[in-house]
């Protein structure tokens, strides 16, 4: 389930530092959106997480409790309480709840290592937060925000159909 | 027959309800269910509000406070029993004796459910507790053969549950000591099966090693479908050959029997499964919801697994209820 690879190849020479500017600000309107994305991680909140895009390349490295997001290139041991490494879809599925963590790592669609607990208080908090990632980042567009919505939401529905996997 | 459906999250309780459950099972965020996972379960506010948003679907809520209460520890307990009749649960799937005798004696009006970690296998043991607790169901532990569940549903004097779909242990409902040898933490007391403290799971090359505690549970080469890292489900080497000693990663899937178990007079169907995903939880009700309803509607049923992708190690067995050894 890997990106197509024109998206690839494209997202291959972008600078490191405009992805995580935009992905920061996703970050930032996910929570805004969901202030209570947290509160399920409880002590979990402080660890840091590696959240490892593989078809990118690409490692997020999120501390909950700063709100805070950088990326690296370098996803080969990255300095993390856990690592949980998947496709960029398969992860942003997973974030919405349209695939089942343990069914994708029954799969072999998703890898994880570290802090287990860790591992299962993100994916319980997520999944309760009822993710809608289109409707959630398209609240920052402001006067935008309808047409960008719309955009998003088709993107979305083309990448999952190419999938061919049955969604939630 | 009932559909009864887990949910480990309030979102979950809620694809649950629009997907076709009659009935939610869940538990509190502690140790008095037998899903004590992190960033899972309900605190009594969250069960309040799903209850109240269940009844006005004409769906029920079951609260499971199922594990064993801890000597001087009895308060946590008696707290999650009233707490559940406070949110205003249809009824408690409880194991305990003591606890079903506190619930009987403080909360009359609430049903009580024997949980399948009670292991209450045969009709007279059921029918026992029906007389001393007044228990209105049993859930019925995956130790019988199809044709068993018969022969209790015939001669229990209360509603039996049986499980069709999900995960599936050792067939010790209530007495397994694996994770307790291997971590000091069992389902029966802690609420958590090998609990994610222990686990580790490591690439060894192409190898993915999984490890629970001081054990290496599973060495599992590229592309071969995983299980959860429990003692049952570890691959062994026995007589110089490696193996499932106690049993494969699989999922359990009856499926097949609807019509035998609605023959029974088997009151409710039970999925496994509050720690999973929205995604399982809404493509596994869904898919029983619409086979309950081609039975009812006196539609052949289907022969095949079509829950194979949610299945663990993605294969399903029929268990016990197929029984083929001693």
């Amino acid at each position: 389930m890997n990106l197509p690879r024109v998206v690839r190849l494209l997202a291959r020479p972008m600078p490191v530092a405009a992805i995580q500017l935009v992905a920061q600000a996703s970050l930032d309107g996910v929570v805004a959106r969901h202030p209570q994305l947290f509160d399920r991680l409880s002590e979990y909140e402080n660890r840091r997480f590696a959240i490892i895009a593989t078809d990118l390349g690409l490692c997020f490295i999120i501390v909950p409790h700063s709100r805070r997001l950088s990326v690296q290139r370098d996803t080969s041991a990255p300095k993390a309480d856990v690592r949980i490494a998947g496709s960029l879809l398969t992860l942003l599925s997973l974030a919405e709840g349209r695939l089942d963590g343990d069914a994708e790592f029954f799969a072999r669609g998703l890898n994880i290592e570290g802090d287990m607990e860790a591992a299962l208080a993100l994916r319980n908090a997520m999944e309760d937060c009822r993710l809608d990632l289109p409707t959630d980042l398209a609240s920052m567009a402001g006067p935008l925000r309808r047409p960008v919505e719309w955009g998003l939401s088709r993107i979305r529905s083309h990448l999952l159909s190419r999938g061919g996997a049955r969604w939630n | 027959m009932e559909l009864i459906c887990p949910a480990g999250t309030p979102a979950s309780f809620r694809d649950a309800v629009e997907a076709g459950a009659d009935a939610v099972y869940c538990g509190f965020r502690d140790e008095t269910n037998a899903r004590n996972f992190p960033g899972l379960n309900f605190n009594a506010q969250e069960l309040a509000e799903a209850a109240a948003r269940a009844r006005s679907n004409g769906v029920s809520t079951l609260v499971a406070i199922n594990t064993y209460m801890r000597a001087g520890a009895e308060e946590l307990w008696y707290r999650a029993v009233d707490n559940a009749a406070v949110a205003g649960a249809d009824a408690i799937i409880v194991a305990d004796l003591g606890l079903l005798a506190y619930a009987a004696e403080r909360h009359p009006a609430l049903r009580r459910h024997l949980s399948v970690q009670a292991a209450a296998a045969n009709a007279e043991h059921i029918n026992f507790l029906v007389d001393a607790f007044g228990i209105k169901r049993v859930v019925l532990p995956r130790v019988l053969t199809v044709a068993e569940v018969g022969a209790i549903c015939r001669k229990a004097r209360c509603e039996t549950e049986v499980f069709v779909f999900g995960g599936l242990c050792v067939m010790e409902e209530g007495r397994c000591s694996l994770s307790s040898y291997a971590t000091g933490k069992s389902p029966n007391m802690d609420g958590v099966c090998s609990p994610a403290s222990h686990v580790r799971y490591r690439q060894d090359g192409s190898d993915m090693v999984s490890e629970l505690g001081d054990f290496t549970i599973n060495r599992f080469p590229k592309d071969e479908p995983t299980g959860y890292p429990t003692l049952c489900k570890g691959r062994f080497v026995a007589g110089g050959t490696a193996g499932y000693v106690f049993e494969d990663p699989a999922s359990l899937d009856v499926l097949t029997h609807l019509e035998a178990l609605a023959r029974f007079g088997v009151s409710a169907l039970k999925i496994e499964g509050r720690q999973r995903g929205r995604a399982y939880i809404a493509q596994v009700v869904r898919e029983i919801r619409n086979r309950l309803d081609g039975l009812a509607a006196g539609e052949q049923q289907e022969d095949e697994a079509t829950l194979l992708k949610l299945s663990e190690g993605q294969r399903t067995t029929q268990g016990s209820y197929d029984k083929r050894w001693r």
